[in-house]
């Protein structure tokens, strides 16, 4: 972000050493040619503006690719955290899930130190979605190996209340 | 999800509970959550021992076979046997000063128990020959020279038995010569002869004087009386008997002198000026005179000695006379009990004198104990060298109150020994607005209790803070309350007595509550009555909560099952007989509690009389009406051991009147008899609620319960196994096992246990039966669990379409949809032979079940459920055991720990019964027998509450540190970013 800032140069003041009004009655120092101030000014600022615009999508580029070490460190620790209910492996499933849903809900603010105009920011964005939604499955595989989800018919009816008899049948042995 | 998230914390559970399968209790707990109460039943035969200085007690046998010796300053039970159901108890007497003589089992077990402690000294078996009354006479002061012998006349013998060691001295048969009926023994003091005196075909009169040294015949007379006799023969003196005639008209005064049998006949009229219905003479045995009881009065006759009758005094026919109490110097004194209006007149009256009372006093009685039934009375010598008397009466309650100086000195409830049945009540919400005053108190009690706790978990109690806080706990207000409390552990149990006493106990420490003696349960002398049933009545929920719940009380007046019924309902609140229905005009073998209910919350049930009718009650239109909506629906059947039928019924249409219905018969089971006998039947309990219908198995599969109320379990063995264990070989023995439905009669399963017989005892609960038999083969008892599933849901497993509802197990089920079921069985042997087993109940049916198992020591054990399930394998697979499921054993585990009565016997124990608490993970659990127990247990641990005894005031003081650590920090973070801003 700072960089940015310098970049886009907001300067206060500047010593301007090429004092093209003066006449050339002092002679060029030898070696010295007057070839770079013939240059166009506009030429030099577009030139600095495609190194920025480069610079920022190459930014912008490893900004998207960084959920991936996400993923793998993510993918690691649930290897190591095993596939049994505790509090361990429930809550790096739960960093898991959480991790990419934020990340994904502020997905816009991650990129827009690096909008341009000249910038084609669709594809990091595409990628970081990508990645943050692959960190989001392995988290939904998490779950599901843990077996917190409810993809078997008995998650659906271990709670189903016995059905209703429609019949009545009461007695037994004479009492005595 | 949440779904989800519940399985897996239900599974957390199971493997919680893995690790510690037993609930188990520390010294200190007995008694927080547990009550005990002793009993000995009706007392039948009372002796005192007073002589020595020390401790005096009265030693009786009861009708609950128990024989206990009696603290006579309090009444607390010094010790206390309870011989089998089947071993009555015919006489007790004291021998030699320090053993209790018993004779047992109709007259042919013997048993001396040492007098302090209670301890068995001897026994001895009496072989006779011949089914006869059981005597038994304990010489005092016999002046021969033998080891002192008691004398036994059972099963047509005379046998003398040392008292010392139980030892035979010598034994007549009686029944060798001739068939004589021996109805008294009689040693007269100083002579060495007993006199046994009988009847031979109920009309000749035999006395014999037998040798007490060695038993021979020294003299027999006989003297024959055309009419017969009745009842008993009494002695009235030495030499002289009175006996009824066998139409209880005629007086017959016998008097043997020098071998010659004169006989001296008296018509009852000529005694008694009136009616003499039904005379009988009182077996109380006072010299000279005997008493007459006829419908109308009781009168005392004086035998003069020259034979002749005279009438002393008449006196009411509700008088009870005790026996004779031998005075000093051969004075003879006797009680009577004369009942009055809410008190009782007891008079003790000198034999040689009966003109005057010696004692009167008036003593108040509730007259919820009815009237007196027995008196047993004893003396003491006051300072002034005057004669005093204490007396013992048995209440028509089966009470035992001994009086003493015209006072109850102690009363026994001993009617609580004979339960009959059981139910619960709830008690009054409480009442909002209670006084800040109250609520301070309380407030400042409970910090000091706890304060007083935290110090006992730090360790800072003194001995005597300790035993402060353990009589907190014991004695805490609040389970003692009369009000309903959050966790539905404070409730009325309502009981009903053997002797027709509606009893209801507090739950928190067995207190009763009130207790009232049914009216129309009162035996008469036209007609015994009984208790049967007891049943909720009225429970008030949301309409009628205004109204105090009741209880219907359902009674026979007669013995036969054609006999009347009785009904009353009774107010749970307060005792008060709401109403007297009965007795009602027709009988009742069954009781049927309906499911529905009118406006007023009453339960409508239907009563099935012995001619197959069916009666409804509350008598209403509404109930009516509501009964003609559902009859359609409405089946019963009925159980026919002896014929080993079971017939099923439904309502006919056409009915005979508005509250009474005919049952038309639409199926019957007719078992072979030559091969199968029914010897038990048992149903779910009607109240039970389940909480699903699926069972989650390992790798997430789903089986659907078989749930239906409308099934009954039935056992028959073959009939020649159906007597005791050891009287068929396994050969003859086959045991058969039927899960039946009761509204079709339709066969679900049946099951053939060859080489196996009961005694069967079963209990049915969800969708399986759990049963205990005896396998003849391996010498031992087994247990065999049934679980029953419904085939035709098991296809329900598509979990797309259970998200969206496309499935039929919500659809109601009928039983003539003949649904497919299969069923999964094991069996397992089992250590104990059982009494009773019952199974722990909860409000919602989530927690995992208790089998609750009633063993021959009368204990009840706990036994997880987990144990008798019929998927456990020798080598259950890795899901399978993160499921719960135990690997197979051969044998259940009796794990000492899970006692529910831990050191406590329920002795004689009939039944258990289990209430479900508000609380889920809790089950209320009373045990009854001739003991009364009560606890609590938690089959899955109390996974939904706090323990009793968690700290509140070490929470407090946490959340008070954590609060003040948290401000200081703050202030000292506040100071730290200053110091920072200015540097």
């Amino acid at each position: 972000m700072e960089k940015g800032k310098g970049v886009l140069g907001s300067r206060k003041w500047a010593v301007e050493f090429t004092d093209n009004s003066s006449t050339r009655d002092i002679l060029d120092p030898p070696g010295f040619t007057r070839a770079s101030p013939d240059q166009d000014d506009s030429s030099l600022t577009r030139q600095k503006k495609d190194a920025e615009a480069n610079w920022k999508s190459q930014k912008a580029w490893e900004v998207a690719q960084a959920p991936f070490k996400n993923l793998m460190m993510m993918g690691f620790m649930m290897w190591m955290a095993g596939n049994t209910v505790h509090l361990f492996s429930i809550g790096i499933t739960f960093s898991a899930l959480w991790q990419p849903l934020s990340a994904l809900q502020g997905v816009g603010k991650v990129f827009e130190p690096y909008k341009d105009n000249k910038v084609d920011l669709l594809a990091p964005k595409l990628l970081y979605i990508a990645l943050n939604l692959g960190g989001m499955l392995l988290g939904v595989w998490k779950l599901n190996s843990l077996g917190l989800l409810p993809t078997h018919a008995s998650d659906w009816v271990s709670s189903l209340s016995p059905a209703h008899e429609v019949e009545f049948s009461g007695g037994g042995a004479a009492l005595y | 999800m949440a779904m989800a998230i519940k399985l897996s914390l239900i599974l957390l559970l199971c493997l919680s509970s893995l690790l510690a399968p037993s609930f188990s209790l520390f010294e200190d707990q007995v008694g927080l959550m547990d009550w005990h109460q002793r009993y000995i039943g009706k007392v039948k035969h009372a002796v005192f021992h007073t002589q020595k200085a020390g401790r005096k007690r009265v030693l009786v046998s009861t009708e609950e076979n128990v024989i206990a010796s009696l603290d006579l300053r309090r009444g607390e039970i010094f010790w206390r046997h309870v011989l089998g159901p089947n071993d009555v108890v015919d006489k007790i007497d004291i021998a030699l000063g320090k053993y209790v003589i018993t004779l047992s089992s109709e007259g042919s077990i013997l048993r001396a128990w040492n007098l302090p402690d209670g301890q068995m000294v001897w026994e001895s078996f009496l072989s006779g020959s011949k089914y006869s009354k059981a005597l038994l006479t304990v010489p005092s002061n016999l002046k021969v020279d033998l080891d002192s012998p008691i004398f036994v006349y059972s099963g047509g013998c005379l046998h003398a038995i040392s008292s010392i060691d139980g030892e035979y001295l010598w034994k007549k048969d009686f029944a060798i010569e001739s068939s004589v009926d021996v109805h008294q023994l009689i040693l007269s003091g100083g002579s060495d002869v007993v006199h046994a005196v009988g009847v031979t075909d109920s009309s000749q009169f035999d006395t014999y004087e037998i040798d007490v040294k060695n038993g021979g015949l020294l003299k027999h007379t006989s003297a024959s009386f055309p009419g017969g006799v009745y009842g008993e023969i009494l002695p009235v003196s030495g030499d002289r008997f009175v006996v009824l005639d066998a139409s209880r008209s005629v007086v017959l005064l016998i008097t043997v002198n020098n071998g010659a049998t004169h006989l001296q006949q008296t018509h009852v009229s000529d005694l008694i000026h009136g009616s003499s219905e039904n005379t009988v003479i009182l077996p109380s045995k006072l010299s000279g005179i005997f008493s007459l009881r006829t419908d109308s009065c009781i009168v005392f006759v004086k035998v003069t000695d020259e034979g002749k009758l005279n009438v002393m005094e008449k006196v009411d026919k509700t008088v009870v006379v005790s026996d004779a109490l031998a005075l000093s110097e051969g004075e003879q004194a006797f009680a009577l009990v004369q009942q009055g209006d809410s008190k009782i007149e007891l008079s003790v009256r000198l034999v040689h004198d009966m003109s005057s009372n010696h004692l009167k006093e008036t003593v108040k009685m509730d007259h919820e104990r009815g009237f007196v039934h027995k008196i047993f009375i004893n003396n003491y010598v006051r300072t002034d060298r005057s004669h005093g008397f204490r007396a013992l009466i048995v209440m028509e309650d089966h009470s035992l109150l001994l009086l003493q100086q015209g006072e109850i000195v102690w009363t026994r409830d001993d009617g609580l020994a004979s339960v009959i049945d059981v139910t619960t009540s709830e008690l009054p919400v409480e009442k909002i607005g209670v006084s800040v005053a109250k609520v301070e108190h309380s407030l400042f009690e409970w910090l000091k209790g706890h304060m007083l706790k935290l110090k006992g978990t730090l360790m800072l109690a003194t001995p005597d803070e300790v035993a402060a806080i353990q009589q907190i706990r014991l004695q805490s207000s609040q389970k003692n309350k009369m009000t309903r409390d959050h966790n539905g552990f404070r409730k009325l149990l309502i009981l009903l007595t053997r002797a027709g006493k509606l009893y209801a106990l507090h739950t928190g420490n067995g207190r009763v509550v009130w207790s009232t003696l049914l009216q129309s349960l009162r035996t008469t002398s036209q007609q015994q009555c009984a208790g049967l049933k007891l049943r909720q009545w009225q429970v008030p929920h949301h309409h009628a909560l205004d109204n105090n719940p009741s209880v219907l009380v359902v009674g026979r007046c007669g013995l036969s099952l054609t006999s009347p019924s009785a009904l009353s309902i009774v107010d749970a609140y307060t005792g008060k007989e709401l109403q007297n229905l009965g007795p009602a005009e027709h009988s009742t073998v069954q009781v049927i509690t309906l499911p529905f209910r009118d406006s007023t919350e009453q339960q409508l049930h239907l009563l099935i009389d012995a001619d197959k009718r069916a009666h409804l009650y509350p008598t209403t239109p509404e109930a009516a009406s509501i009964f003609q909506r559902e009859s359609e629906n409405v089946y019963w059947y009925s159980v026919e051991s002896e014929a080993g039928i079971l017939r099923g019924y439904g309502v006919k249409k056409t009915h005979s009147s508005e509250y009474s219905f005919e049952a038309r018969n639409l199926w019957s089971i007719v078992f072979p008899a030559e091969s199968e006998k029914i010897i038990a039947t048992v149903t779910r309990k009607p109240n039970e609620v389940v909480h699903t219908q699926a069972k989650v198995i390992a790798d997430e599969d789903v089986m659907y319960k078989y749930i239906s109320k409308n099934m009954v379990f039935v056992a028959t063995v073959s009939p020649k196994a159906s007597g005791p264990i050891g009287s068929a070989t396994p050969d003859e023995s086959v045991l058969v096992v039927y899960l039946i439905d009761t509204v079709t009669g339709r066969i679900l399963h049946r099951m053939t246990h060859l080489g196996s017989q009961g005694p069967v005892h079963a209990v049915l609960s969800e969708n399986w039966v759990v049963y205990h038999y005896f396998n003849l083969r391996a010498h031992r008892y087994e247990m065999s669990v049934i679980e029953i599933y419904d085939q035709s849901r098991a296809e329900n497993k598509d979990v797309l379409k259970l998200i969206v509802g496309k499935h039929n197990l919500t659809t109601p089920v009928s039983s003539y949809s003949r649904p497919e079921v299969t069923t999964k069985s094991q069996s397992y042997f089992f250590t104990h032979s059982v009494k009773a087993i019952s199974v722990s109940s909860t409000a919602k049916g989530i927690t995992s079940k208790h089998l609750l198992i009633g063993t021959i020591g009368d204990q009840v054990l706990a036994l997880d459920k987990r144990f008798v399930d019929p998927r456990r394998s020798l080598n259950p697979t890795q899901a399978e055991k993160e499921e719960g499921l135990l690997p197979l054993t051969d044998a259940l585990p009796i794990i000492p720990q899970s006692y529910v009565t831990h050191a406590f016997k329920v002795e004689g124990l009939r039944g258990i019964e289990t209430i479900p608490a508000k609380l889920e993970s809790t089950s209320l659990v009373f045990a009854y027998g001739v003991d009364l127990f009560y606890t609590r247990i938690a089959p899955s641990k109390t996974y939904d509450s706090l323990t009793e005894d968690f700290n509140y005031a070490l929470l407090l003081l946490t959340i008070v540190a954590l609060v003040i650590a948290i401000f200081v920090t703050w202030v000292l973070s506040e100071r730290k970013d200053l110091q920072d801003k200015w540097r």
